[in-house]
């Protein structure tokens, strides 16, 4: 009976070609506008670390003692802090992070130095947050202590610097340092950049650029600051720095500390340790309130700093309504399209069509309507996202369809041209025979 | 004239009826909003900068660092620049409009306050009036001897001994407004992390290198400190003469010291196309879907009007036989749409307010000027009656003999 109803519904398609063009239009430019805009968004809202993310946390406390403890605390932490947090070793694993930018060259090749960003972390951050290795490994967290000179850059850089080959071993050139290359990264590439990402309360919407790509070079947090001393920026300070871009011991923060918690006991565990360490603090003068502190989850830091910029929202709101003009579009074409075989389906009837499959027969036809505009949608998708790639903006290389995008295009297809058949269906299985028969 | 016989004919065709009028609306609503969001971001990539952007060449080297001899550099760099055939002007300073950093600091009018009254941008550098075009409107200019050299501020403020520092600033025209409505801004002082300072000029406009509150988009101040942090501004005397300044001026440099990385190099007119292309994307985007949208309502009445007119081809036979002429046919079907169009005009622009209102909520956008509802609504007429003109223009061509067959 399916192939039957088939059958019909490409006879019918064929037969008013105009009419069936129109709406496979309608439904090819909703579902190609509307799954772009769904894609960059399911690209940009995704979990950067699936599996992971419950266990990743951000401690937040605030030294600034021009403030109370009415405010949300800085983003970001001061030295001693993060320091301190760090060394207590509390967590499962704790990464502190700060980028800076400076001039790096292979010394062997006598090639012009490139201006690049480094990363300084501790050792934790690479198993923390599942970094993959092509080459080498990351440095052990005694290297951490004892300020060694060594670095793991990333795919892109290793490309650039060395074409691809294992340069593990081989020696970078870091300002007016020199460091031992230990590990090379396979390409990785978060969406966001997500431990990077602060101040995005800030930033009234404008959030791409957290969606960019990691830095080229990383080196154990206390080496970095050993070699880029004076080009670190605050996030903000509450009075003049002595030295600007040396701040260990400024009245600034600047500084990011990840923690990983396995489970719920360790977290609550931590969240006290956070706020006995700045009720501490306190005591001993260096804070001037206590009740301050913060400890968020990965996905709830992203979602306080609103990564998603408002013009990608904006966007996927605009396009859905769009796609609702397109079905309300579609329901009155096949209104007219179905209607006017009211003949040919008031015969079927008065040959012993039951209702239902007339309603049947229009709804297949519709879901062939649906998965013809989801091919042509799937079309204009591609070339949706292919103008996306080639917008200037720092996600623009991410924008690229996957599996469940895929299939989703269709089922969005189909669902809407069923969603709009029914009304134009319901309608055409009423059709009273008789009245039909005796005006053909 | 025929509107009642119309209504009761509609009323027979609720839903078809209501599929146009829905469809009428909603594009309405959108459209309405988004070329009000076009139009704001149009203005915002309109925006007066206060500098003489066909001039000015901007040029940033990878830092000098901290060393011995920065300052030298910077004045060698600076005379090798003012060389060059066609510069008016140079200017080594710390941050240029429409260069998305910046250094900005609160602003309070008593040091007791606890709250700054205002967050302003910070811009510093010798002759940057000069260098970047400004124009001051009042008081005077900033003086070589205003000046001092950057680290040698910080050092003192970081020793808490600022009796020797300078004071004179200049601000925008905005910024004066906004800390004295009304008043002479001229001689007042203002504290900048505790240090007063005190207006020598205004100038007329200068905005922020980055731009996240529309509103405080022009709060910069010029501060008297000397820079070397390898920043330049370059002003040519005609636009022609940049493309040809630009080159030489980074050969010059190189050949100064070759070891420099050049970090940025660009014309002005490159760093606003730069500044806005998110404004320019968004708007061509929104352009594209406002064309759609109409191209789709468009089709969706012709589609509708044909059905319409050929489910009523024998009615309208009967009227032509009954005397009817074309043009009443033609008119009848047009006077239909503009009726549908109307109804949907109307529940489009409370749809559009409602959506405006949303949007200010969570975009911050302003509310809808009201210029918009009749323009939306004439545009929408005019589509509508350019659709139905084909399928009412094939009505108004039945025979009246269509009426007699197999009534």
């Amino acid at each position: 009976m399916f192939a039957y109803y088939l059958d019909l519904a490409f006879r019918s398609l064929r037969r008013n070609t105009m009419l069936t063009a129109l709406m496979v239009l309608a439904i090819a430019v909703g579902i190609g506008a509307s799954m772009t805009t769904l894609t960059v968004t399911h690209l940009l809202s995704g979990d950067p670390l699936p599996g992971r993310s419950q266990h990743i946390f951000y401690p937040q406390m605030d030294p600034d003692p021009k403030r109370t403890d009415d405010k949300e605390p800085y983003d970001k932490l001061d030295y001693q802090s993060a320091v301190d947090l760090w060394s207590a070793h509390r967590a499962d694993r704790q990464a502190i992070v700060v980028d800076s930018r400076l001039k790096l060259s292979d010394p062997a090749s006598g090639a012009p130095p490139i201006m690049s960003m480094m990363l300084s972390t501790t050792a934790d951050f690479f198993p923390m947050f599942d970094v993959p290795f092509q080459y080498g490994g990351a440095w052990s967290a005694q290297d951490d202590v004892s300020r060694a000179r060594v670095a793991v850059i990333s795919a892109d850089l290793n490309q650039k610097l060395f074409g691809g080959a294992n340069s593990v071993g081989r020696t970078l050139r870091l300002r007016n340092s020199n460091v031992r290359i230990v590990g090379v990264l396979k390409p990785w590439r978060p969406s966001p950049q997500f431990y990077m990402v602060a101040g995005g309360r800030f930033s009234n919407g404008d959030t791409a650029d957290y969606y960019g790509k990691t830095e080229d070079v990383i080196t154990p947090f206390f080496t970095g600051l050993e070699i880029n001393d004076g080009s670190f920026w605050q996030f903000t300070c509450w009075s003049l720095p002595a030295r600007m871009g040396h701040l260990q011991d400024a009245p600034c923060v600047w500084l990011g500390l990840w923690v990983q918690l396995d489970n719920a006991a360790k977290v609550a565990d931590y969240r006290r340790f956070v706020a006995d360490y700045a009720a501490q603090q306190k005591t001993l003068g260096r804070f001037t309130h206590a009740g301050n502190t913060r400890m968020r989850s990965l996905m709830e830091w992203l979602d306080f700093n609103g990564v998603v910029p408002s013009d990608v929202r904006l966007q996927t709101w605009l396009s859905f309504a769009f796609l609702t003009i397109c079905l309300f579009n579609t329901v009155g074409l096949l209104l007219a399209k179905f209607l006017r075989r009211s003949g040919e389906i008031g015969v079927r009837r008065a040959l012993g069509a039951s209702r239902a499959a007339v309603f049947a027969q229009c709804m297949v036809e519709s879901a062939v309507i649906g998965l013809i505009g989801g091919l042509f949608g799937l079309l204009l998708t591609l070339l949706g996202l292919w103008l996306v790639r080639q917008q200037p903006v720092a996600y623009a290389d991410l924008a690229r369809l996957d599996v469940p995008m895929f299939l989703l295009t269709f089922v969005l297809a189909v669902g809407t041209s069923v969603l709009a058949g029914v009304l134009p269906a319901l309608r055409a299985c009423r059709v009273a025979p008789a009245w039909q028969l005796k005006t053909l | 004239m025929e509107i009642l016989p119309i209504l009761s004919t509609l009323r027979r065709h609720k839903i078809t009826a209501f599929l146009v009028i829905i469809e009428i609306a909603l594009t309405c609503a959108i459209v309405c909003n988004a070329v009000f969001i076009i139009n704001q971001r149009l203005d915002r990539m309109n925006m007066q900068s206060g500098v003489d952007e066909h001039n000015l060449l901007h040029i940033e080297l990878a830092d000098i660092g901290i060393t011995k001899d920065e300052k030298a550099r910077t004045a060698e760099d600076l005379a090798a620049l003012r060389q060059i055939p066609g510069v008016a002007q140079v200017a080594s300073l710390n941050q240029v409009p429409f260069g998305n950093s910046s250094s900005n600091g609160g602003i309070k009018l008593d040091p007791k306050q606890n709250l700054s009254t205002l967050n302003a941008t910070m811009y510093s550098g010798e002759n940057i009036g000069p260098g970047l075009g400004l124009q001051v409107i009042a008081g005077r200019d900033l003086q070589a001897d205003d000046y001092m050299d950057s680290d040698v501020v910080m050092r003192a403020v970081a020793a808490r001994d600022t009796k020797s520092l300078p004071h004179g600033i200049m601000i925008t025209q905005n910024m004066a407004e906004r800390l004295w409505p009304g008043q002479q801004a001229l001689g007042k002082q203002i504290y900048l992390a505790d240090i007063p300072l005190t207006v020598v000029g205004v100038v007329k406009e200068l905005v922020r290198p980055s731009i996240w509150d529309d509103a405080a988009k022009s709060y910069s101040m010029i501060l008297p400190m000397r820079e070397s942090r390898g920043e330049y501004v370059i002003r040519t005397k005609s636009p022609q003469d940049r493309d040809r300044v630009l080159a030489a001026a980074i050969a010059k440099l190189k050949e100064i010291n070759p070891h420099r990385v050049v970090l940025k190099k660009h014309t002005f007119d490159d760093m606003r196309h730069d500044f806005f292309q998110n404004d320019r994307a968004m708007a061509g985007l929104l352009v594209g879907v406002c064309v759609a949208l109409l191209v789709v309502t468009a089709l969706g009445i012709v589609g509708l009007g044909s059905f319409w007119v050929a489910q009523r081809r024998r009615q309208i036979g009967v009227r032509r036989a009954l005397g009817a002429t074309r043009s009443n046919i033609l008119h009848y079907f047009q006077t239909e749409n503009f009726l549908l169009a109307t109804i949907g005009i109307v529940v489009g622009m409370v749809l559009a307010y409602g959506i405006n209102l949303l949007l200010m909520v969570h975009y911050e956008l302003p509310r809808l000027p009201a210029i918009y509802f009749p323009v939306g609504a004439l545009l929408l007429w005019v589509i509508g009656q350019l659709a139905v003109l084909g399928p009412a223009m094939r009505a108004a061509a039945v025979p009246p003999v269509v009426a007699t067959r197999s009534v």
